[in-house]
């Protein structure tokens, strides 16, 4: 053997890395034969929605990742030359054990399951996507969080050479989310590495990204390489260019108009050429789980 | 210049109709064979408002066109209509696919939603031209009223750029494009208006 550096992939079982081509031929395969025939060994949620999901193919070819291009296609053309492996998250600010961790150590220990998720983009479209991913909670509990943190930022990657996007300032890179401690530790936010029980795609995000179903889907940040324990509201890349469209807490809420949609209703992916629009429910249906974390907020004023 | 000329004559009027409809099948086709990708709806109405504002542009050049010696004037009501028919198809995609006959929300929209007032604005502007379109029409309202008039194409253009430009996030380059396009073709007269008036003041 020779001395090359040990990847993610060389110490994390094969199933969770898969080559891509082996990924494609075998998805379409997977989207149907469920859990059964899949890469990724995860066990299900009573947090899974029991709606149909949308298609790999629609959850795969219809994506926001500006990183790769503003059209809805642009990331399905131009992801596949992202490098993920070997893949980093540099975990640092207040906690325990800050350093960098290569992801292969960030999946140690924490359990896949299978998060059949509602999501809706603040563009008015939603899908129902069958995320495979783990409580982020268990990433910071392992890492230790310090008593004064009270908000976690996320980075996504910067790399021009991969990212054609990145190569105009449309947005100002790295791409930047956070959630306030209390939200990143409620059990319906995940990290998701996967997506019908493979791999998850480049475009979707890969090799690891977040997922918090009660929020517009810009604040999923995709690709993380950093993931910081703050004491203040971090920046966020939609609220720093347009504050006044994109707030920090981007809760889905149907009566919270935003200045170019109105939210009240959505248009859900798949629907087909007359499947109109169905209501938008508050914090996207998971009103139950979240609420408490808003109670006494003026949702109307922190959107 | 002559040459292109002479060509522009041979072509009939009607092959402009021809020509200007077939992106319009071009669509259909697509929808019909689910080529239009994961969100049909939505790519039905962006087509249909880019090609809208395609027309829009195209008609606006050929004024300054004939100024630098290429007369395609003869097509000019074809592609102005053209543009009618495809921001109206535009419209109605919103109205049926997208909307899905919301009336309620339309109304919301159409009250608070710049990006739709000034789309709703630039549709409007649009209606007194196509419906004075026909030649009797013109022979009714006299060549210089109708002259007048159809200067409202000017806010349709430029209302149907700025309606792009508002509804995209961050800044793409597409609509300011077709905005640079716009103010260009119209900063384009307005040169050429005050060098008139300059001459014949002199
Ligand atoms: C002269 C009139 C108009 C022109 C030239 C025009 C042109 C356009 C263009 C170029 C686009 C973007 C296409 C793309 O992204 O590729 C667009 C999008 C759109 N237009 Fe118009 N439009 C006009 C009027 C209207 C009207 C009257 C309405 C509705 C009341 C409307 C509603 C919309 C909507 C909803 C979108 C899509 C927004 C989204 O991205 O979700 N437009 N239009």
């Amino acid at each position: 053997m020779n001395k090359a550096p040990l990847r993610w992939s060389d110490v994390t079982p094969r199933h969770l890395w898969l080559n891509r081509r082996a990924f494609i031929a075998g998805a379409g395969a997977a989207a149907v034969a469920g859990p059964a025939v899949a890469g990724l060994t995860y066990s299900p949620s009573a947090y899974s929605t029991s709606e149909e999901p949308n298609s790999l193919e629609e959850i795969t070819s219809y994506n926001n990742f500006y990183e790769f291009g503003t059209g809805k296609e642009d990331p399905s053309r131009n992801a596949g030359a992202l490098t993920t492996d070997p893949w980093s998250i540099v975990i640092d600010g207040l906690v325990d054990r800050p350093g960098s961790y290569d992801l292969a150590d960030v999946l140690k220990d924490q359990p896949l399951e299978e998060r059949i998720y509602r999501f809706r983009c603040v563009e008015a479209w939603s899908m129902i996507i069958p995320w495979i991913g783990f409580q982020l909670s268990g990433l910071l509990n392992r890492v230790g969080v310090q008593p004064g943190a009270k908000y976690v930022a996320f980075e996504t990657l910067v790399r021009p050479e991969e990212m054609p996007g990145q190569q105009s300032p449309i947005l100002d890179w790295p791409y930047r989310e956070g959630l306030r401690l209390d939200e990143a530790m409620n059990p319906l936010t995940i990290l998701a590495t996967g997506l019908y029980g493979e791999v998850l795609p480049n475009q979707n995000g890969a090799p690891i990204r977040l997922v918090v179903p009660w929020k517009y889907g810009f604040k999923s940040i995709k690709s993380i390489v950093r993931i910081s324990l703050v004491a203040e509201e971090p920046p966020t890349t939609w609220n720093m260019l347009q504050p006044s469209e994109y707030g920090f807490y981007a809760n889905v809420n149907p009566t919270v108009d935003h200045p170019r949609w109105s939210q009240a209703s959505e248009r859900r992916i798949g629907a087909g050429l007359f499947g109109g629009r169905q209501d938008t429910l508050m914090f996207n249906g998971y009103e139950e789980e979240v609420a408490s974390l808003y109670s006494g907020m003026d949702l109307a004023k922190f959107y | 210049m002559d040459r292109l000329n002479a060509l522009s004559r041979r072509v009939p009027v009607n092959a402009v109709y021809l020509a200007g409809v077939l992106p319009f099948l071009w669509i259909v086709w697509l929808t019909l064979t689910n080529g239009l990708g994961p969100d049909p709806v939505k790519a039905i109405e962006l087509r249909l408002g880019e090609l809208g504002l395609q027309f829009l542009v195209a008609g606006l050049a050929i004024t300054p066109l004939r100024w630098a010696g290429l007369n395609l004037i003869r097509f000019r009501r074809a592609v102005g209509l053209l543009a009618f028919f495809y921001v109206s198809m535009h419209l109605l995609a919103w109205v049926t696919l997208d909307m899905g006959l919301r009336w309620e929300q339309m109304a919301a929209d159409l009250v608070k939603r710049w990006y739709i007032i000034i789309g709703m604005l630039a549709f409007a502007t649009m209606i007194p031209l196509a419906v004075t379109s026909t030649n009797a029409a013109i022979r009714r309202l006299g060549p210089a009223a109708w002259n007048r008039l159809h200067r409202l194409v000017y806010v349709s253009a430029l209302g149907g750029a700025i309606h792009y430009l508002m509804l995209v996030k961050a800044w793409p380059v597409e609509p300011l494009a077709y905005l640079a396009a716009v103010v260009v073709l119209l900063g384009l007269r307005l040169w050429r208006h005050g060098r008139r008036q300059v001459a014949q003041s002199a």
